[in-house]
């Protein structure tokens, strides 16, 4: 163990660069320890005390004295160029440090640096969430929930704030909206124009802009509520608000109204809002009998894709106009006992109304959302009869993203589906927009083409079914991805409603229709 | 609706896609850094959104920040702490930060009392101090507690000299002990003879040389001298060299003109000469003048008191009165001097962060980039902090500006709810203690204080709110 010490006489340099170079010293490898330091009697004293020095020295409180400590020459040697080159050091810059930005960690503190900002788009965990919203109600900002897992007491405390300091909550569990032309969540890229939406449903929603879309219109505004707006509990807060806004927006000429059946009172209050919107209000109530929707300017429809249809033909001051019965003009040859239509579905609500359409055509019908005359499924994972499955269902995304992002839960599902002898169709929606799969058409085409070529093994003939919703504008483009569908073999229809009638009716008549008979000889 | 007549402009939490998609579309959207506050404790979540932008909390922390801002530190003159301190006890011992009890203190706090009670003759040596020191016949007392601030142990006892400093504006009046210099020093846990020797000299001939000096120089304004200082490189907390410079030079021609002796001017003027940090003590007096005026407005979230026991950190709130939130003492990063390294340090300590709590210290770090190097960096990075703390404070203190920051004012006044709510924890330039008794001050750095203070103080205002406000 060896320790060298180096005095540079009259040389000055403040305590605390010289603290720092000790500490570089004392870093270098083989090094037991090291200190430069003025040589005032006080610093002296602490080196001794440390056994850097023995005895007298002469470095005086003008000089720099360097001590260092290691069982190695080399690394003592080393350790004194070291200090020798740190002296030579030009001075450090930073780089830019001075005008660096700290990143935005707070809504309050991003609202200083954006004074203008009128939105907060949140999507935390939920348990997180509704604090966010709450404070960004605070702010004086308007919120889109995307969270889910906020609690009902939650729901209905943020949005009475909202409605009583003039802003709005849209959601939670809000998946999309379109604002001032601006695309938010999962929403499409549609026109703007004359048509305001208001929906409880996020692919309601996205069905109704983007068939207004392809119609060649557009949209004023797209206003989620989120799926719990309309409970009795909520009160349909948001939905009032949107009737409202949407009923002083001169952009606005038309509404639609979207929802699965509300709460008693609260359908009576949103249509009573609706008939003093004195615009023509196109209301889509899925599953709600529209006998039911009484109002001069008030139009009820039983689809999305009529929802979009009528709303169209009022903006340009026609008269309504429904989707019209497809007819299936070549029909497939299907093998006995290929007869039931499987509907795989990534959006929750064209799973709710292909529930609805599928149960008034054929029967029975399964799903594991049930609605109309519909039935459980005993086993979600399992296709029972004629079977309809929503794969957006908590039961299938727990622990896994959602099927409009991650195909492979459903490919899964077509391959089981194509090699069940009963399945004749088998119905797929595919869902476009910021957020979804940026190429969904390229993820199934494959798996179709794989299901196909089984089933013509196995002597079957199976027949795919679907729609895209979406729009060109969309990142995934709505004309490509049909094109690379419809090229696999895919028969393509512009809805969900029309999909479901054109696949029931496939079905109906492989049952009765003599061919059917023949190819199954 | 405002909303729809207004570009839409998005501030996005969560996930970043959403931002790009909505910048992808032709629209405007911010991405917040956002993580979940106070450690992902959803229930102090819940408080703090309660509270953020609250009218009546906003008003608060108006009230409480105007007052500081008025505050006009004075030092009115030097005195002893049993007259000088209101409610100072005979057998009374005052420390540096929260409440605690002997047996719970660390090395250099307890060293620092067996030197007190030797230096008031309750006990002989420094055994039968130990032993007097466990004894119920001593009451010991937060230094905050009676207006006063102590560097490190921040042991004041009956008989220690302190300065009093008092605010012009608003009457309060706060004390601080005196500075004893580096090496060994009580104020570290020493109590050989030597440290005991300056102590009685300090109390006898140092405070009546400087009571004389300033009964020739009158009442000294320190927010001007400490404004000073700032311009010259210090920050008045670990670096004190520019004000302890000017303020001996208002106090020399006083001296010289004063009734002390020719001898005693001289041990004086070598003593303070011979130590940078000598204003430390009066800096964090005037602090606590200025943080004290903040304190006792219902519901203001301003933090006006931060300070370490050597176990624990607390921090009090305008709103919250007398109460301290508390977490671990952290330890601190930084330079070490030669043989030592942070295996030897004592967590955080003393009342000195103060200075941070008046804008000053690490929050003024701007003024003083040599502090920077205790941690390896640059002088932008002595701004970046500056820059930093200016989201979790209420506002800039235009009586203490900052050259590099182009003249702008301290950033000032801890909010408590920003700190929890950015996550953006206080910065404080301190020095290191070593963590046994007597060896002294081992090095100098820069640490943060613990989240969980803040944390627990918004916990507490939100209980402060009626049920029904805040949703």
């Amino acid at each position: 163990m060896a320790t060298a010490s180096k005095i540079i006489r009259n040389f000055y340099r403040d305590s605390v660069s010289l603290m720092q170079l000790s500490s570089r010293l004392a870093k270098l490898p083989g090094m037991i320890q090291a200190s430069a330091i003025m040589a005032s009697e006080a610093n002296l004293a602490l080196l001794r005390e440390a056994k850097l020095l023995s005895g007298a020295t002469d470095a005086g409180p003008n000089d720099l004295l360097i001590t260092v400590e290691s069982q190695s020459d080399d690394a003592i040697a080393g350790a004194m160029r070291e200090a020798e080159a740190a002296f030579n050091e030009k001075p450090r810059t930073g780089e830019g440090g001075g005008s660096k930005r700290e990143p935005l960690r707070s809504l309050e503190m991003a609202i200083e640096q954006v004074p203008n900002a009128n939105l907060a788009l949140i999507s935390t965990p939920g348990d997180y969430a509704a604090s966010e919203a709450l404070k960004a109600l605070h702010l004086g900002l308007n919120v889109m929930l995307f969270s889910d897992n906020v609690s009902g007491e939650d729901e209905i405390a943020l949005k009475r704030y909202a409605r009583n300091h003039g802003l709005m909550v849209l959601g939670p569990d809000c998946g999309t909206a379109i604002l001032n032309g601006v695309p938010l969540g999962f929403a499409n890229m549609v026109k703007r124009g004359a048509i305001g939406v208001v929906a409880a449903s996020g692919t309601g929603m996205q069905q109704v802009t983007c068939l207004v879309d392809r119609l060649g219109l557009g949209i004023s505004q797209a206003i989620g509520t989120g799926g719990h707006d309309l409970s009795r509990e909520v009160g349909g807060i948001t939905m009032l608000q949107g009737v409202e806004v949407l009923a002083a927006d001169k952009a606005t000429k038309v509404i639609v109204l979207v929802s699965k059946p509300p709460a008693a009172e609260v359908a009576e209050r949103v249509l009573s809002a609706a008939r003093a919107a004195r615009k023509p209000v196109v209301i889509c109530f899925l599953g709600v009998d529209p006998k039911t929707i009484v109002g001069d300017n008030l139009t009820p429809v039983r689809t999305l894709e009529d929802a979009a249809y009528v709303a169209a033909a009022l903006a340009k001051g026609r008269k309504s106009k429904r989707g019209q019965q497809v007819k299936v003009t070549k029909l497939p040859k299907f093998r006995r006992g290929q007869k039931y239509v499987r509907g795989l579905y990534s959006g929750g609500t064209f799973c709710y109304e292909a529930s609805l359409l599928l149960g008034e055509a054929l029967s029975p019908v399964y799903s594991n959302t049930p609605v109309g005359n519909a039935s459980r499924l005993e086993d979600v994972w399992r296709s029972q009869a004629n079977t309809v499955v929503d794969l957006g269902d908590d039961v299938f995304t727990r622990g896994r993203p959602h099927p409009m992002i991650d195909h492979r839960l459903r490919n899964e599902r077509i391959a089981s589906e194509a090699a069940d002898p009963g399945t004749a169709v088998i119905l797929l929606d595919i869902v476009l927009g910021y957020g979804s799969h940026m190429a969904p058409a390229e993820e199934i085409v494959p798996v179709i083409s794989a299901a196909r070529k089984r089933s013509t093994k196995a002597g079957r003939n199976l027949v795919f079914v679907g729609f895209v919703c979406g729009t060109d504008g969309d990142p995934q483009n709505l004309s490509r991805q049909e094109a690379v569908l419809r090229d696999a073999g895919m028969i393509l229809c512009r809805s969900n409603a029309e999909a479901v009638r054109l696949a029931a009716e496939i079905v109906r008549n492989a049952v009765k229709s003599p061919a059917s008979k023949r190819s199954t000889r | 609706m405002k909303l729809f007549d207004e570009d839409l402009q998005v501030l996005n939490v969560g996930l970043a896609s959403f931002a790009e998609a909505i910048i992808g579309a032709g629209g405007k959207a911010i991405q917040i850094e956002w993580a979940p506050p106070a450690h992902g404790n959803a229930a102090i979540g819940r408080a703090l959104a309660r509270l953020v932008n609250h009218k009546d909390v906003e008003a608060a922390n108006r009230k409480a920040y105007a007052a500081y801002l008025s505050s006009q530190p004075i030092l009115e003159g030097i005195g002893l702490a049993r007259t000088a301190i209101p409610g100072m006890g005979r057998r009374m011992l005052l420390h540096a930060g929260p409440p605690i009890a002997w047996a719970q203190m660390c090395g250099p706090m307890q060293g620092a009392i067996v030197g007190a009670i030797i230096l008031e003759g309750w006990a002989e040596d420094a055994a039968a101090a130990r032993r007097f020191a466990e004894s119920n016949k001593i009451k010991y007392e937060s230094c905050h507690d009676y207006g006063a601030v102590g560097p490190m142990a921040g042991i004041i006892s009956p008989s220690m000299p302190v300065w009093i400093v008092r605010d012009g504006e608003h009457g309060h009046r706060t004390f601080s002990n005196l500075n004893e210099g580096l090496g060994k020093a009580l104020r570290f846990g020493a109590n050989g003879p030597e440290v005991l020797k300056r102590l009685v000299w300090m109390a006898a001939k140092l405070r009546k040389a400087l009571a004389a000096a300033l009964e020739v120089s009158g009442p000294i304004e320190l927010k001007p001298l400490i404004a000073q200082a700032l311009h010259m490189g210090d920050e008045v907390h670990n670096r004190n060299a520019a004000a302890t410079s000017l303020f001996l030079k208002r106090l020399a021609p006083a001296l010289l003109k004063s009734k002390a002796s020719r001898s005693d001017v001289a041990e004086a003027v070598g003593f303070i000469a011979g130590n940078d940090h000598f204003f430390l003590n009066i800096s964090m007096a005037a602090c606590k003048a200025m943080t004290d005026a903040a304190h006792g407005v219902p519901l203001a979230s301003m933090v006006t008191a931060m300070a370490r026991n050597g176990v624990e950190f607390g921090i009090r709130m305008s709103g919250t009165g007398a109460k301290w939130f508390t977490a671990p003492a952290p330890l601190v990063e930084g330079l070490y001097f030669p043989g030592y390294s942070i295996a030897d340090a004592a967590p955080d300590l003393g009342d000195s962060a103060i200075t941070e709590t008046a804008g000053l210290g690490g929050f003024a770090m701007a003024a003083a980039p040599a502090i920077v190097n205790f941690v390896g960096g640059t002088p932008d990075d002595a701004i970046a902090n500056t820059a930093q703390m200016g989201h979790i404070t209420l506002g800039r203190n235009g009586g203490l500006t900052l050259p590099a920051m182009g003249f702008a004012g301290t950033p000032s006044g801890i909010d408590a709810r920003r700190v929890v709510d950015t996550g953006i924890c206080p910065v404080i330039n301190t020095g290191i203690a070593h963590k046994e008794a007597g060896i002294g001050q081992i090095g100098a750095g820069i640490t943060r204080a613990p989240l969980d203070c803040f944390a627990n103080a918004v916990w507490a205002l939100a209980a402060e709110l009626p049920a029904d406000q805040g949703g």
